[in-house]
């Protein structure tokens, strides 16, 4: 007797009540197109998994933590080294936090190469974006918070630049830093975003990326909607177990790296100690901070960083406008798009390699 | 064509009074967040002067980082025994600037930029502006560093 056979008395009695049977008739109706690039649609799948786990560790980390500016760095170094497996849950926080930025550099890129931000897909790739920017502000405010050396520094590179925004840089700066200072305020602003806002803001945005995802089903590339032969498998149950093995894979990958490097834990901050030498930012941040040593203090009447930061701007809004000028109508247009973005990403991949070097 | 006039009209006036009871109603929540940020903590002070022990003591070419107020500060004794003081925040992106004694110069690691000793002037490296100076004297052998 199958588990979902109407013979199945729970069964029976749930779909009476849920309509069970409804969600796995749309799940075995819903088709995933096999081709040389599918291995792109597992990039989504992983980047749920490396949240969730992001999800649990971060429960689990606040159980010992203590968002106080004495205790903040001693309540860290008590998780890593007084609980036991307290390193193991830490690392797998600040690990799967690197892997998941990378996963998404990967989802977004695989998704831009095969244009699958064309129409109807606009709304998903904006969410998508959306959602990179929320995992952004999660990494830059959970960064803080084990108030060590180089968080400090980190931290206030990045209110300062954020102060640099014309006209509203000043107030939110000052609503971010809730003080003159990064102190106190900081880390109690930092700590209520990272554990109550930005969970809030990744359920609904993640929540309309997925459902628009099942509105539309998986993108097909341009090749294969012009292949004659065109092979699908069922997502449910086919896709949904290689899915599974991808996910119990990376699991055990980041476990195996945390395992194996755990993550490190710096000097306690010292808001008036200079910056140590040879400092330098987590490597998703290296391209901009490598850039940004390169710019000289004046570029014609403006600062140099503040152009600089404005440039960075303008390559990511050229990313997220895409869809409204790549249609697919223009091959000039849809060729130059595919220019724009290998140039990004060599010069994304060739800067962080440099930072790392120099 | 007036029935549409007037149906225009009244809903701007609507969106008009929705966004002023927006503005009205996020006030208080706004001045709640921004409030904390221009109050003193507790414990904290105006600091106008403060001193850094014996001069004598301080040769040329020592430097010492040190807490102003609520700020990172700088003083260095420069290979002519003059004294300089600086505000140690770097004009480029905020950083804690440190001597270099190696090189003579004030220096900040976080993106390499440099800076005079003797004069604060942004010298190399992406700073756009001078350092801060702050006023030393040394009062009966005593260095004593203030606002400028």
């Amino acid at each position: 007797m199958s588990l979902t056979s109407s013979d199945n008395k729970f069964y029976s009695w749930l779909d009476d009540r849920v309509g069970v049977s409804g969600f796995i008739k749309a799940a075995e109706k819903k088709e995933v197109p096999v081709h040389k690039q599918s291995m792109w649609y597992y990039m989504g799948g992983i980047a749920m998994v490396l949240l969730a786990i992001q999800g649990l560790t971060g429960i689990l980390l606040m159980v010992y933590y203590v968002p106080e500016i004495s205790s903040a760095h001693s309540s860290v170094l008590f998780i890593n080294t007084q609980i036991e497996f307290g390193w193991f849950v830490r690392s797998l926080h600040s690990w799967a936090a690197n892997i998941l930025i990378f996963i998404l550099f990967v989802h977004m890129f695989s998704a831009y190469f095969m244009k699958a931000y064309r129409k109807p897909r606009e709304v998903t790739w904006f969410s998508g974006m959306a959602l990179l920017g929320i995992c952004f502000a999660f990494g830059f405010t959970g960064y803080l918070l084990p108030w060590d050396e180089i968080a400090f520094f980190a931290t206030k590179i990045g209110l300062d630049i954020a102060g640099k925004t014309p006209f509203i840089g000043g107030v939110i700066a000052d609503l971010l830093r809730g003080g003159a200072e990064i102190g106190q305020g900081t880390i109690s602003r930092f700590f209520l975003i990272h554990v109550i806002l930005l969970p809030i803001a990744l359920f609904a945005v993640a929540g309309l990326h997925l459902l628009l995802v099942q509105l539309h089903g998986m993108s097909e590339p341009e090749s294969f909607k012009k292949a004659k032969k065109k092979k699908y498998e069922k997502f449910f149950p086919d896709f949904l177990v290689k899915d599974f093995m991808v996910w119990l894979f990376f699991f055990n990958l980041v476990a195996g790296i945390v395992a194996l490097f755990p993550w490190g834990l710096g000097p306690e901050a010292d808001p008036f100690a200079p910056a140590p030498a040879g400092i330098k930012p987590e490597w998703y941040f290296l391209a901009m901070f490598q850039f940004l040593k390169l710019l000289p203090p004046h570029i014609g009447p403006f600062e140099g960083e503040i152009l600089g930061i404005a440039f960075f701007g303008v390559l990511a809004l050229v990313l997220f406008v895409a869809p409204f000028i790549d249609t697919g109508k223009s091959k000039a247009v849809s060729k130059f798009f595919d220019v724009y973005g290998i140039l990004f990403t060599i010069g994304f991949v060739g800067f962080t390699v440099w930072g790392m070097l120099d | 064509m007036i029935a549409g006039t007037r149906r225009v009209f009244v809903r701007w006036i609507t969106g008009v009074f929705a966004a002023l009871w927006a503005g009205m109603a996020s006030y208080p929540f706004f001045r709640y967040l921004i409030s904390g940020t221009k109050k003193k903590q507790a414990g904290e002070e105006l600091v106008t002067s403060i001193s850094l022990g014996s001069s004598e003591e301080f040769l040329p070419g020592a430097s010492k980082n040190f807490k102003f107020g609520s700020a990172p500060a700088l003083l260095v004794r420069s290979e002519d025994g003059a004294f300089h003081a600086y505000n140690a925040i770097c004009t480029h992106l905020g950083c804690t600037v440190q001597y270099n004694e190696e090189k003579k110069n004030i220096w900040c690691a976080c993106h390499g930029g440099v800076y005079d000793t003797a004069s604060g002037k942004n010298l190399a490296g992406p700073p756009p502006k001078p350092l801060k100076a702050l006023n030393v004297e040394v009062k009966e052998g005593e260095i004593i560093v203030s606002r400028a």
